[in-house]
C-alpha cells in the first residue's frame, strides 16, 4: 500500500528544492535571532524582569504572541517567538501536505505514477515523512540556535520539538482535510480555518478566564510546553499522540475512497447556467466566492472573540492598578481596551492582506491551468477579465474586514451599553486596514503583469512586513526600514494616535500605480 | 459577408520564447467557406500559431490579419466572430459543463440554444456533471459543444477530437461538414489523418515553424508516388534507368517500385512492350505523404 514512497519522496524534494529551503532557513533564523536581540535590549536582570511583567499584563500581546512564564532570557525569548513561529510551522505543514497530495491528485500527475509501481498510500505517506522531515530540520536548527546563544540545553530542545510538534500535528490535520474534498483548494481552506480557529481559541484562552481552551487548542501547546521554565514534557507527547490518531484517521479515509475522489460526494449541478453567470465578474464572483464566505465568516467571529476578549481585560485590569499604570505608559496615554484592539486589528489587515493576494492570484492559476485561455479567446478582453479579479482581490477582504469591526463593535458595544458608540468606532479601526490590503494586492497584481513567473514574490513580501511589524523594533530596524511597510503608515484610529490623511491617500496612490503597472503590463504581455 | 481578404492570411509569422525558436517564417492562408488542415509534427508550431491567431501570444514579425483585422490589437472585437476549442481543455472544478457552455456562449455574444440542445443530444453529453468529474472525452465535447452551438465565421480548432472514442469522432465529422454547409470557415489542427481526409478542402503542413506545403489535397497527392506491383509476361530490363522509378525490386517477372506521377505514363508504356499479366497499382496513402513531410531529414537525396 505504501511501497513506491521513496520515488515519491525523491519527486516530491526535487520539485520543492527551492521552496522548502527558503522556507526552513526563515523558520530557524526567527526564532534563532531572538535571545541575541533579547541580550542586547534588556541586558540586566532588572530590565527583563520589568519587560516580563510588562508584557504579562499587557492581554493585547498575550493574546497574540502567547503567555510568558519567567523573567529570564529564555523565558523570554521562549514568549515572544513560540506561538507566532508554531503558526508559521503549521502553516508550511499545511500547503506542503496539501500540495504533494490532493492537489497532485487533481492535476492528474497522480494518476500517471499510479500506473506505476506506487502504493494506493504512498502520496499522503511520501507527503508527511517530508514535513515531519522538516519539522524535524526545524526543531534541531531552533535548538542550535538557542544553544548557540547560550541559553540552557534542555529548554532549548523543548522549544525546538514544541514547534515541530505543532508542525506534525497540523501535516495530520491537512492529512484528514485532503482526504474530504476533491478540490484542493477547499482541503487548504479547511486546513487554514482549523490554523485560524485554534489561534483564536487559543488566544482567547492566552488572555481570559477560561485557561482550558488553551489546552484543548493544538496552537496553545507549544507555550504550555514551558521551554525554560519548568518543561512539561508530556505535552510533547499529547502532541504526537492526537498527530498519530490523525493520521490513522487520514490513512482509514484514504483506503475507502477513488483516487481523485473525495469522502464528501460530488453531486450533479444545473444543466444550464442561471442568467446572471454571463460575464468575468460574474465568473470571478463563482469562483471566489466559497473563499469570500468563508473568509468573512472567521473575520466575523475574530472580531466577536476580540471584542469579548476586550471585555475580560477590563475585568482584569480594575483588579490591578499597578497594571494599569504600567500599561498606560506604554500604551502612550489611549484606553486599554482600545490598545488591545487596535493590535488585534492590526493581525487582521495582515490576514486581509493574505486574502487579496490569494484572490489576485487567482488570475495566475487560470492562467497556467489553461482555463484563462478560453475566456480571452471569447470578447473578453485582458482588462476586463483581470478587473474582474482584482475587483473580488480588493472588495472581499474590504467585506472581511468590515464583518470583523461591526462584529467587535456590536460584542463590545453590547457589554459597555453603547452600541450605537462602539461600533462606528471599531468598523473605523478594522477599516483602516484596508489601504495597506490594497498595497498588497495592487503588488500581486504588478507581478502577475510584469514578472508572472515570480507572482510568489507577493507572499515574500507579505512576510517580510510580518517580520517588520513583530520583529522590527526587536532587531532595531532602522526606521527607513520599516517605513517600507504600507502597515507602518496606517491610521490609529483607536488608540490614540493623531488621524493623519495624506499617508493614507499615498497608500492609495501606491495601490492604484500598482494596479495600472499590472493591467498594462498584462495587455503587453504573452498570456497562456 | 462580403469578402474582401481571406479570414487567415499569415505570412512570414515568426515567434519565440525565449531561445526556442517556434515559428520561423510561417505562410498560411484559409479562405472564406473551407476547412483548413493544419498538420505537422508535435512542436512544429500549430498551437503556438492558433494562439497568436487569437492575440494570446504576440507576433515577434510577420504578418498576420484575421477576419480582416489585427489578431492583437482588435482582439475583443475579432472574438465575437470566432470561437476556439483548445487541444487540452481543462474546466473548473466546480462549474457544470451545462454552465461552461453557456457562460462562454454568452461571453463570445450568443448561442443557438436549439443547436445547443441537439449538439448535447448528438454527443452524449450530460450537462449536470461538475468540471471535476468529467473524463477527458467528455471535457473535450464540453468545448465542442460550446464552440459549435455558438453564432460565429471561424472555428479555431486545435487538436478538437484527441480523446473521442470513434462513435463520437464521426459526430464530430458530421458536425464539421454542417459548418461547412452554413459556410462557417475552419482551421483545423489535427493528428488524425483519416479525418483530415475526410473533412479538409485544403490542408497546410508544417515543420519546424515554417510551412513546408500547403493546398488541395489532390495537389499534394499528386506530388507523391504511386506504388506498383506488377507481374509482366517477361523480365524487364532497363527499368532502372528511367527516370522518376524508385526503389525499384525485379523478382523475375516481377516489379515492385514507386514512381513519381509525372513518370507513369512512361512506365506503364515499357509494362505494355513486355505484356501485362497483372497489375496492382496504390495512389499514394496519405501517410505515406506525410510521413515525407513529417521526417526530419530530406529522404530524397537517399533514394537517388
Ligand atoms: N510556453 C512555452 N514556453 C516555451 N516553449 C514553448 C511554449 N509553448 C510551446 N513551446 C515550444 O514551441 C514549439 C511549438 O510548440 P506548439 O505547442 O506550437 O507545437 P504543436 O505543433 O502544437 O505541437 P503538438 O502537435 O504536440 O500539439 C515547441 O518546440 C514547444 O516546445
Ligand atoms: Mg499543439
Amino acid at each position: 500500500m505504501i511501497t513506491g514512497t521513496w520515488p515519491l519522496i525523491r519527486l516530491a524534494l526535487r520539485r520543492d528544492r527551492i521552496r522548502l529551503p527558503i522556507w526552513l532557513v526563515l523558520l530557524v533564523l526567527i526564532p534563532s535571532v531572538t535571545p541575541p536581540s533579547f541580550a542586547a535590549l534588556f541586558p540586566t536582570d532588572a530590565a527583563r524582569a520589568s519587560y516580563a511583567a510588562g508584557l504579562a499584563a499587557n492581554p493585547a500581546l498575550v493574546s497574540i504572541q502567547g503567555p510568558i512564564y519567567g523573567t529570564d532570557l529564555g523565558a523570554l525569548s521562549a514568549a515572544r517567538v513560540l506561538t507566532i513561529s508554531a503558526v508559521l510551522v503549521a502553516l508550511l505543514s499545511v500547503l506542503t501536505v496539501i500540495r504533494h497530495t490532493r492537489a497532485e491528485e487533481e492535476a492528474g500527475r497522480r494518476e500517471l505514477l499510479g500506473a506505476t509501481v506506487v502504493g494506493r498510500h504512498a502520496g499522503l505517506a511520501a507527503a508527511l515523512t517530508i514535513v515531519v522531515g522538516c519539522d524535524v530540520l526545524v526543531a534541531a536548527g531552533v535548538t542550535a540556535g538557542f544553544v548557540g546563544a547560550g541559553l540552557p540545553f534542555a529548554g532549548s530542545v523543548a522549544a525546538g520539538l514544541a514547534l515541530a510538534s505543532a508542525g506534525v500535528v497540523f501535516a495530520a490535520v491537512a492529512a484528514v482535510a485532503a482526504q474530504l474534498t476533491e478540490s484542493p483548494r477547499a482541503a487548504t481552506g479547511i486546513g487554514l480555518a482549523a490554523l485560524g480557529a485554534t489561534y483564536v481559541l487559543r488566544a482567547a484562552g492566552d488572555t481570559g478566564s477560561a485557561p482550558w481552551l488553551s489546552w484543548v487548542s493544538p496552537l496553545g501547546w507549544p507555550a504550555l510546553v514551558r521551554p525554560f521554565t519548568g518543561e512539561r514534557w508530556w505535552v510533547l507527547a499529547l502532541a504526537v499522540a492526537v498527530a498519530v490518531a490523525l493520521g490513522a484517521v487520514a490513512f482509514a479515509l484514504s483506503a475507502r475512497r477513488d483516487l481523485a475522489a473525495g469522502v464528501l460526494p460530488a453531486r450533479l449541478g444545473p444543466a444550464a447556467a442561471s442568467p446572471a453567470l454571463g460575464g468575468p465578474l460574474a465568473l470571478a464572483w463563482r469562483l471566489q466566492r466559497g473563499g469570500l464566505l468563508g473568509w468573512t465568516a472567521g473575520f466575523v467571529l475574530a472580531g466577536a472573540a476580540f471584542g469579548g476578549v476586550a471585555q475580560g481585560i477590563e475585568a482584569l485590569l480594575e483588579s490591578s492598578p499597578d497594571t494599569i499604570e504600567l500599561l498606560r505608559q506604554l500604551a502612550g496615554g489611549g484606553d486599554l481596551v482600545d490598545v488591545f484592539l487596535a493590535a488585534e486589528f492590526g493581525i487582521l489587515g495582515l490576514l486581509a492582506s493574505a486574502f487579496a493576494i490569494t484572490a489576485t492570484l487567482r488570475l495566475r492559476s487560470e492562467e497556467t491551468d489553461g482555463r484563462a485561455e478560453v475566456v480571452l479567446s471569447t470578447a473578453v478582453g485582458r482588462v476586463r477579465w483581470a478587473s474582474s479579479h482584482l475587483l473580488v482581490a480588493l472588495l472581499g477582504p474590504t467585506l472581511a474586514l468590515l464583518g470583523a469591526g461591526v462584529a467587535a463593535g456590536l460584542v463590545r458595544g453590547v457589554a459597555v451599553g453603547d452600541v450605537a458608540g462602539q461600533v462606528p468606532r471599531l468598523v473605523g479601526g478594522a477599516l483602516a486596514q484596508v489601504p495597506a490590503v490594497w498595497v498588497l494586492a495592487g503588488l500581486a497584481l504588478a507581478l502577475f503583469g510584469v514578472l508572472p513567473q515570480w507572482v510568489v514574490g507577493a507572499w515574500g513580501v507579505l512576510v517580510t512586513f510580518l517580520l517588520f511589524g513583530q520583529f522590527g523594533r526587536l532587531l532595531q530596524l532602522p526606521q527607513w526600514v520599516l517605513n517600507l511597510s504600507p502597515f507602518t503608515h496606517l491610521p490609529r484610529t483607536l488608540d490614540g494616535g493623531d488621524i493623519a490623511v495624506a499617508p493614507l491617500l499615498w497608500l492609495l496612490v501606491v495601490a492604484a500605480a500598482l494596479v495600472t503597472v499590472g493591467l498594462v503590463g498584462f495587455r503587453r504581455r504573452d498570456a497562456g | 459577408m462580403t469578402v474582401a481578404e481571406s479570414p487567415i492570411a499569415v505570412s512570414g509569422l515568426t515567434k519565440s520564447y525565449g531561445p526556442t525558436r517556434a515559428l520561423d517564417g510561417l505562410d498560411l492562408e484559409v479562405s472564406a467557406g473551407e476547412v483548413h488542415g493544419f498538420l505537422g509534427p508535435n512542436g512544429s508550431g500549430k498551437s503556438t500559431t492558433i494562439r497568436v491567431l487569437l492575440g494570446l501570444l504576440r507576433a515577434d514579425g510577420g504578418h498576420t490579419r484575421l477576419l480582416g483585422g489585427d489578431p492583437w490589437r482588435d482582439a475583443t472585437t475579432l472574438h465575437r466572430r470566432l470561437a476556439y476549442v483548445p487541444g487540452d481543455v481543462t474546466l473548473w472544478p466546480n462549474l457544470t459543463g451545462g454552465e461552461v457552455i453557456d457562460m462562454l456562449g454568452r461571453m463570445r455574444g450568443g448561442l443557438d440554444r436549439a443547436r445547443r440542445a441537439a449538439l448535447l443530444e448528438r454527443f452524449d453529453l450530460d450537462p449536470r456533471k461538475k468540471g471535476r468529474t468529467y473524463s477527458k472525452g467528455n471535457r473535450q465535447k464540453v468545448a465542442l459543444v460550446a464552440a459549435l452551438a455558438s453564432d460565429v465565421e471561424l472555428l479555431l480548432l486545435d487538436e478538437p477530437t484527441s480523446g473521442l472514442d470513434p462513435l463520437m469522432e464521426e459526430v464530430f465529422r458530421s458536425c464539421v461538414a454542417e459548418e461547412r454547409r452554413r459556410g462557417r470557415t475552419v482551421l483545423l489542427s489535427s493528428h488524425v489523418l483519416a479525418e483530415v481526409e475526410a473533412l479538409c478542402d485544403r490542408v497546410s503542413i508544417i515543420r519546424d515553424g515554417r510551412t513546408v506545403e500547403s493546398g488541395s489535397l489532390t495537389d499534394l497527392r499528386h506530388l507523391t508516388r504511386t506504388s506498383i506491383t506488377a507481374e509482366l509476361a517477361s523480365p524487364p530490363a532497363g527499368l532502372d534507368a528511367l527516370p522518376g522509378v524508385h526503389d525499384l525490386a525485379v523478382e523475375g517477372s516481377r516489379v515492385r517500385c514507386e514512381v513519381d506521377a509525372e513518370a507513369l505514363d512512361g512506365l506503364l508504356r515499357r509494362f505494355t512492350d513486355h505484356g501485362v499479366r497483372s497489375l496492382v497499382c496504390r495512389p499514394p496513402t496519405l501517410e505515406q505523404l506525410f510521413l515525407r513531410h513529417y521526417a526530419q531529414a530530406e529522404p530524397e537525396p537517399a533514394f537517388r
